[in-house]
C-alpha cells in the first residue's frame, strides 16, 4: 500500500463518555446569586399536584468538566475551519469571526422580540436593510426574513403562488419539480397541498422543455426549479422556460441553494422568476452549526408582495422602522416573531464585508474553483454532462469505480483519511453514482490541488486494492457504523 | 477580499491550468440577455472596524439599558459564560449535519445528550434533535397527531401562544382541519366544561399549553383523560422549560412540543430559538426532525449515528414526515451546555428563584389599589396583572424608569384590554420591582386624583349646563 | 434461484397460491436492491388489497420501496415476525419472510404475471441498462 497521503495524519484525542456517565451528585457547575426576595416553598406555592421534587436521569458535574467534556467532543468533528469541505449545494463557506462578534452585541443578542418599536429600531433596521440587500442581489422587489431554513422558503412561496392563484380564481392543482430536485422541494409542495408532478431531465440534465410542454397544463400551478441545477449547470434555456410556464398561467420558483454561482452575475427576477427563497447558511455564510440554525428568507416579484408572510418590516415616511400586521393577502405565520434574526445580522456582515465587488469576485472564485476541480479530475472518473463549464459545482459519477466494486460513498470515506471532508454522495439521484463536489470559493489553489491528488490516488487504491478502500476510514475515531441495527433497534437516549 | 485565499497570480495559473483565457469565459454557456449588467447597488465593501461600527450603532437603538419584563414565548435567562465558550469552538459552529458519521461523532454524542435531556425533562420517551422553534415544533406535533389518529380536527386552548396558533392555522389550511377553540375559566385555565362538550365530537388532538399564555399551569393530567376518552391524542406546548425543573412534567401527554430558548439560547429579536418535540416510542417512525441513535461501528466501538431517516425529506421526499432539513443544532448544543452546567441541583435551584420572584413581584402589585391578578391558578414565572388604567399608559410610565413592563394582553385577547403579562426570570431584581411597583402604585394615585378632579370638573360642567 | 411455483411482478414481488390464498412476499433481487432491511411496514388482517396498488413499505438504511399488490382480495394473514426481525427478508426473501396472505378476489388475476423464467429473464435485461 503505498503512501500517497503528505498532508493528513491521525492525532490523539482523548475518549470521552457521556455526560451522563461523569455525573456525580453534589457537583453543579453553575453557582447562582443569593435570592433577594424571600424564599418560597415550591410545593406550597404551586401545590402538590404540579410540584415536581426531582428531574431524573439529569447530570451533576463541575463547570471545568462540562468544559473538558465538550472540547472533547469538538475535536471528533472536522468543520469549515478544519478544511477543505466540497458538500455539493451545501456551500461550505467561511463563516468570517466579525459575524459572530456583531451578533453578539448587547442590544441585538439581547432585545425581546415583543420590545416596543421606538426601542427597536436597531434591530428592525437590519432586519429592513439585509431585506433590502437581498431584494438587490436578487433583483426582486420584496423579502420576507421569517423562514426558518430554506425548506420553510419554498413553503412560503409555495402558499404564495397558491393565494396568489387562487385570487386570480383558481389555485390548480399540481406543481412540476424536475427529477434532479433536493428532497425539501417535493417535501415542501406536499406540505402546502399542491400535488407533485415529476418532470423528467434532457440529456444533458437540464430541463426538458419538449417534456414540459407536455406536462405545463391549466392544472399545474407552477414549476419548482433549481437554477443553476443540481449538477452545477446553468438552465440556458431559462427564459424559455419561464415565458412557457407563465403563457399557461403559471408561476415559476427558483430554489436558491445554488445561488453562490450567480450573486453579481445574473438575478432571478430578470430570467423569468416569480418567488425564490435564499439559504443564509449556504450563499451568506451563516454558519452550518452542525445541523442549523439557518435562515431561508423568501424573494418575490412586486405581485406577490401583498401575500408575504406577517408581519412585514417597513420603513416610515420619517424614517422610523414598523412592523405591519395590516396584510389582509398575506398566506399568514410560518413562524412566531420575524425571523431569524441572528443570522440577518450575520448575513447583513457578510454583505457590507464584500460589497459589491467582493460579492462579484466571490461568485467567481467559487465557480473558477469548481471548475478547475472538474477539469483535473474528469480522466480519472466519470463526468457524466460533460460538454459546457459548470458553474459552482460539479458532478461527477462513480461509474468506472463501481466496475471495481467501489461505490462514492466508500470513495467518500477513503477521501477521510486524506484528510477531507467528503462530498455529496448519491446525489443527484439521476447520476449513477454521484459524486457532488462544491468548492465554494473558500479553497486556495493549493487546497484544491491537494483535494484533486487525494482523489486521484484513492482512484489508484482502487485500482490496485479496491478491498482497502472499501473498509475506510481507516484512521478515524471510530471505523463505519452500523446503521442498519440503529434502524432496527433504535436507541435514542441513554438509559443508564 | 479577506475572506478570499487565491491571489491574482493563483488564479491566472487555474484558468491556464484548465484551459480557459479569462473567468468570463466560465459563465459563457449564461445567455447575454440575462447577464447582470453593471454593479449590484449594495453597501459596502467595509473593515471590520466600519462593520462593527455599524452594527453597534445599531445595537444602540436598542432596550439594552431596560430591564425586561417580557415573555410570551421568549425568555431572558443568565447565560453562563462557558456556554458561548463552547458554541466558538469552529468544529462544531462550523460543521455541516452529521451525515458523515466519522466525521461528526462530536455533534451526534452532544445531540444524542441533548435528546436524552429533553425525554427526562418532558417525562416521555424520545426527542428529536431539534425543530425551527415553538411555533413549529407545536404545529408538526398536530400535524403528527392528524396523521397517528386519521381524524381531521383539533381542539386548541384559547390559552395556547397566539402565534403558534397563528402558524398552525397557516400549516393546515390545505388539509382543510377543523380548528376548534375552547376558552379559558375564571382561574386562568382551560374550561373543563368546554373541552369535554368540544370533545364529543371525533378529534385527532387537544392542545395544551403548560405554563399557557396567560402563565397558568394546567392540569394536563385531567385533560389528557378527558382527550384519550374521546379517542385524541394531547398535544402539551411548552414554552418555557425552565418551569419544568419545579413542576411535574405533563407524561399522561402522547406529545410534548414547545420552546427551548430559554436554555441557553440568546433573546435575539426573536430567532433562532430552538424547537423540540418528544413523544412516545410507539410514535417514533412518524416523528418529524432528526434523530441520532447509538450503534457501535465494526471494532464494536460505540458511536453515534443520524438514524430513521427514512423518515425523512432527502430520502422520503413527498412522503416525508415533515419538509424540514436544517433544524436548529447550534442552539440545541447551546441547551445541552447549558442544561450540563445547571444540572438536576443548579435547574431547580434556578428554576426555584425564578418562582420567588415573580411570586414577590406579584405580591407587591397585587398590593397596589386598583391592580389585580385576575387568575387564581398557580404560575411559574410569568402571570397575568389587571393595571390601574391603561396598560399603554402604564407602559410608558414604566419607561420612564428603565422598565419594560410586560406585553399588553390586549392585542391579543379583545376581552384582556388593560391587562399585562408581567414575566419575571432571575434577570430581574428587588430593587426593580419595588421600583416597579411604586410607578404602579403613583400611576394608580394619579388615576384615583385625576377620576376624582374629572369627576368634580364633569359635575361642575353638568351643573352650569343645567 | 427463483422458485417455479412462485409468480412474480415487474415490481418485484412473488406470488403463491394455494387454493384461493395468495402468499405474497418481495425478491432476492429486490432485497438485494434494498440492502439490510430496518422495517417493514404492513396492513392488518382483514384490510383490502387492490392489484398494482401499494399496500405497504420495505425501508432499508437509506432506501423506502411501497410493496405493490399483484392481486385483488382480502389479507387474512400478516407476517408478524418481520417486526422483530426485519432482517429476514435479506437472509430468506422467497421463505420464511412472506409478507401477507391474501384471499383472491379474481384468480384470473393471476395469469397477467410472470413465471420465474420470464422473471429472472426480466432482471437479467433490467441490470443490463
Amino acid at each position: 500500500m503505498k503512501d500517497y497521503i503528505r498532508h493528513a495524519r491521525p492525532h490523539v484525542t482523548r475518549n470521552e463518555d457521556l455526560i451522563f456517565e461523569r455525573s456525580s451528585p453534589g457537583k453543579c457547575g453553575v453557582d447562582l446569586p443569593p435570592l433577594d426576595v424571600p424564599a418560597v416553598s415550591a410545593s406550597q406555592l404551586v401545590g402538590e399536584e404540579f410540584h415536581r421534587q426531582e428531574i431524573p436521569g439529569f447530570p451533576e458535574v463541575s463547570e471545568l468538566e462540562v468544559i473538558r467534556h465538550f472540547t472533547r467532543l469538538s475535536t471528533w468533528n472536522y468543520g469549515v475551519d478544519t478544511g477543505l469541505y466540497p458538500l455539493g449545494s451545501c456551500t461550505m463557506k467561511y463563516n468570517p469571526r466579525i459575524n459572530e462578534v456583531v451578533a453578539r452585541l448587547e442590544g441585538l443578542a439581547t432585545d425581546h422580540p415583543y420590545a416596543p418599536a421606538e426601542l427597536a429600531q436597531g434591530c428592525l433596521r437590519i432586519l429592513y436593510e439585509t431585506a433590502q440587500c437581498l431584494t438587490e442581489i436578487t433583483g426582486m422587489d420584496a423579502v420576507s426574513l421569517q423562514p426558518a431554513a430554506g425548506a420553510q422558503g419554498e413553503l412560503s412561496g409555495i402558499l404564495m403562488i397558491q393565494a396568489c392563484l387562487a385570487d386570480r380564481g383558481n389555485p390548480r392543482k399540481y406543481i412540476l419539480i424536475p427529477d434532479s430536485a433536493h428532497g425539501t422541494n417535493p417535501a415542501s409542495v406536499t406540505t402546502s397541498g399542491y400535488e407533485v408532478r415529476p418532470l423528467k431531465s434532457d440529456a444533458h440534465g437540464s430541463i426538458d422543455l419538449a417534456e414540459l410542454d407536455r406536462a405545463m397544463t391549466e392544472e399545474v400551478a407552477g414549476l419548482m426549479l433549481t437554477n443553476p441545477n443540481t449538477l452545477g449547470i446553468f438552465e440556458i434555456r431559462i427564459r424559455e422556460i419561464g415565458e412557457l410556464v407563465h403563457q399557461r398561467g403559471g408561476l415559476v420558483y427558483m430554489d436558491g441553494a445554488n445561488m453562490n454561482a450567480l450573486v453579481g452575475i445574473a438575478r432571478p427576477a430578470e430570467f423569468g422568476v416569480d418567488v425564490m427563497h435564499l439559504n443564509l447558511h449556504k450563499t451568506f455564510t451563516t454558519p452550518h452549526g452542525g445541523g442549523g440554525p439557518g435562515s431561508g428568507p423568501v424573494a418575490v416579484r412586486k405581485f406577490l408582495e401583498p401575500y408575504l408572510p406577517s408581519p412585514t418590516v417597513e420603513r416610515a415616511a420619517d424614517g422610523a422602522y414598523q412592523l405591519n400586521y395590516n396584510r389582509p393577502k398575506s398566506i399568514g405565520r410560518v413562524r412566531a416573531f420575524y425571523g431569524n434574526f441572528g443570522m440577518a445580522v450575520r448575513a447583513l456582515a457578510y454583505i457590507l464585508a464584500n460589497g459589491s465587488e467582493g460579492l462579484l469576485q466571490t461568485t467567481q472564485d467559487a465557480v473558477l474553483n469548481a471548475n478547475y476541480v472538474m477539469r483535473r479530475l474528469r480522466d480519472v472518473y466519470d463526468l457524466p454532462y460533460n460538454d459546457q463549464p459548470c458553474m459552482h459545482e460539479c458532478v461527477l459519477s462513480d461509474r468506472r469505480q463501481a466496475a471495481r466494486g467501489v461505490h462514492t460513498g466508500d470513495i467518500a470515506k477513503r477521501l477521510i483519511d486524506y484528510g477531507f471532508h467528503p462530498y455529496t454522495t448519491s446525489f443527484p439521484l439521476i447520476v449513477q453514482g454521484a459524486m457532488m463536489i462544491e468548492p465554494t470559493e473558500s479553497a486556495s489553489k493549493e487546497e484544491l490541488d491537494e483535494f484533486i491528488e487525494a482523489l486521484r490516488a484513492v482512484a489508484e487504491e482502487i485500482e490496485e486494492d479496491p478491498e482497502f478502500v472499501l473498509k475506510a476510514p481507516h484512521t478515524t475515531r471510530v471505523s463505519r457504523l452500523d446503521e442498519a441495527t440503529a434502524a432496527r433497534k433504535p436507541i435514542l437516549r441513554w438509559k443508564g | 477580499m479577506r475572506y478570499l485565499p487565491n491571489s491574482p497570480s493563483d488564479r491566472a495559473e487555474m484558468l491556464r491550468a484548465i484551459g480557459y483565457g479569462s473567468v468570463e469565459d466560465l459563465f459563457s454557456q449564461i445567455p447575454q440577455g440575462i447577464r447582470f449588467q453593471g454593479r449590484l447597488n449594495l453597501p459596502g465593501p467595509l473593515s471590520e472596524q466600519e462593520i462593527l461600527d455599524f452594527f453597534r450603532r445599531a445595537a444602540s437603538q436598542s432596550s439594552r439599558e431596560y430591564v425586561s419584563l417580557l415573555g410570551a414565548g421568549a425568555y431572558s435567562h443568565f447565560r453562563p459564560a462557558a456556554v458561548d465558550a463552547m458554541l466558538s469552538r469552529g468544529e462544531f459552529f462550523t460543521a455541516y449535519t452529521p451525515y458523515q458519521a466519522e466525521l461528526a461523532q462530536g455533534t451526534l454524542q452532544a445531540m444524542f445528550e441533548f435528546q436524552t435531556l429533553m425525554t427526562h425533562l418532558t417525562g416521555m420517551e424520545v426527542s428529536n434533535a431539534s425543530l425551527y422553534d415553538g411555533s413549529t415544533a407545536t404545529t408538526e406535533a398536530v400535524l403528527m397527531a392528524l396523521r397517528l389518529a386519521r381524524r381531521n380536527r383539533v381542539v386548541v386552548a384559547r390559552t395556547l401562544h397566539p402565534e403558534y396558533r397563528e402558524v398552525m392555522t397557516t400549516y393546515v389550511r390545505h388539509l382543510r382541519t377543523e380548528v376548534v377553540d375552547v376558552p379559558y375559566s375564571a382561574s386562568g385555565q382551560v374550561d373543563m366544561g368546554e373541552l369535554e362538550l368540544a370533545l364529543k365530537q371525533e378529534t385527532a388532538a387537544v392542545v395544551l399549553q403548560s405554563p399557557n399564555f396567560l402563565g397558568a399551569i394546567e392540569h394536563s393530567g385531567k385533560v389528557a383523560e378527558l382527550a384519550h376518552r374521546s379517542g385524541a391524542l394531547l398535544i402539551v406546548a411548552v414554552t418555557e422549560p425552565l418551569s419544568l425543573a419545579v413542576i411535574k412534567p405533563p407524561s399522561e401527554a402522547d406529545i410534548v412540543a414547545g420552546e427551548a430558548q430559554s436554555f441557553g439560547v440568546p433573546v435575539a429579536f426573536g430567532g433562532p430559538y430552538l424547537g423540540f418535540l418528544a413523544t412516545r416510542e410507539k410514535f417514533v417512525r412518524q416523528m418529524p426532525g432528526r434523530l441520532v441513535g447509538q450503534t457501535v461501528d465494526t471494532q464494536g466501538r460505540r458511536g453515534f449515528v443520524l438514524t430513521l431517516a427514512t423518515r425523512e425529506q432527502h430520502i422520503r421526499r413527498e412522503k416525508a414526515t415533515s419538509n424540514i432539513c436544517t433544524n436548529q443544532s447550534l442552539c440545541a448544543l447551546a441547551a445541552t451546555i447549558y442544561l450540563c452546567l445547571l444540572g438536576k441541583e443548579g435547574l431547580k435551584a434556578l428554576a426555584q428563584q425564578n418562582l420567588a420572584k415573580a411570586h414577590y413581584a406579584a405580591q407587591q402589585l397585587q398590593a397596589v389599589p386598583g391592580t389585580a391578578l385576575p387568575f387564581a391558578a398557580p404560575c411559574f414565572n410569568e402571570f397575568v396583572v389587571k393595571v390601574p388604567g391603561r396598560a399603554e399608559d402604564l407602559l410608558r410610565e414604566l419607561r420612564r424608569e428603565k422598565i419594560l413592563g410586560g406585553v399588553s394582553l390586549g392585542p391579543f385577547y379583545p376581552e384582556l384590554q388593560d391587562h399585562l403579562l408581567v414575566c419575571v426570570t432571575e434577570t430581574v431584581n428587588r430593587v426593580t420591582i419595588d421600583r416597579m411597583a411604586r410607578v404602579y402604585d403613583h400611576f394608580s394615585n394619579r388615576k384615583k386624583a385625576g377620576s376624582a378632579a374629572r369627576a368634580a370638573a364633569s359635575q361642575a360642567v353638568g351643573q352650569e349646563k343645567g | 434461484m427463483y422458485p417455479d411455483e412462485f409468480q412474480y411482478t415487474k415490481d418485484h414481488e412473488w406470488l403463491r397460491v394455494d387454493e384461493d390464498i395468495a402468499t405474497i412476499g418481495i425478491t432476492d433481487h429486490a432485497q438485494k436492491e434494498l440492502g439490510d432491511i430496518v422495517y417493514v411496514e404492513l396492513p392488518k388482517a382483514g384490510d383490502p388489497v387492490a392489484a398494482s396498488e401499494s399496500f405497504g413499505t420495505v425501508e432499508s438504511v437509506k432506501a423506502v420501496s411501497e410493496v405493490y399488490s399483484p392481486v385483488t382480495g382480502e389479507v387474512t394473514a400478516v407476517n408478524s415476525k418481520l417486526q422483530n426481525q426485519p432482517e429476514l427478508l435479506n437472509s430468506d426473501p422467497h421463505g420464511s419472510a412472506w409478507l401477507v396472505r391474501v384471499r383472491l378476489s379474481d384468480p384470473k388475476e393471476i395469469a397477467k404475471l410472470m413465471s420465474a423464467e420470464e422473471y429472472e429473464a426480466y432482471i437479467r435485461e433490467d441490470k443490463a441498462h
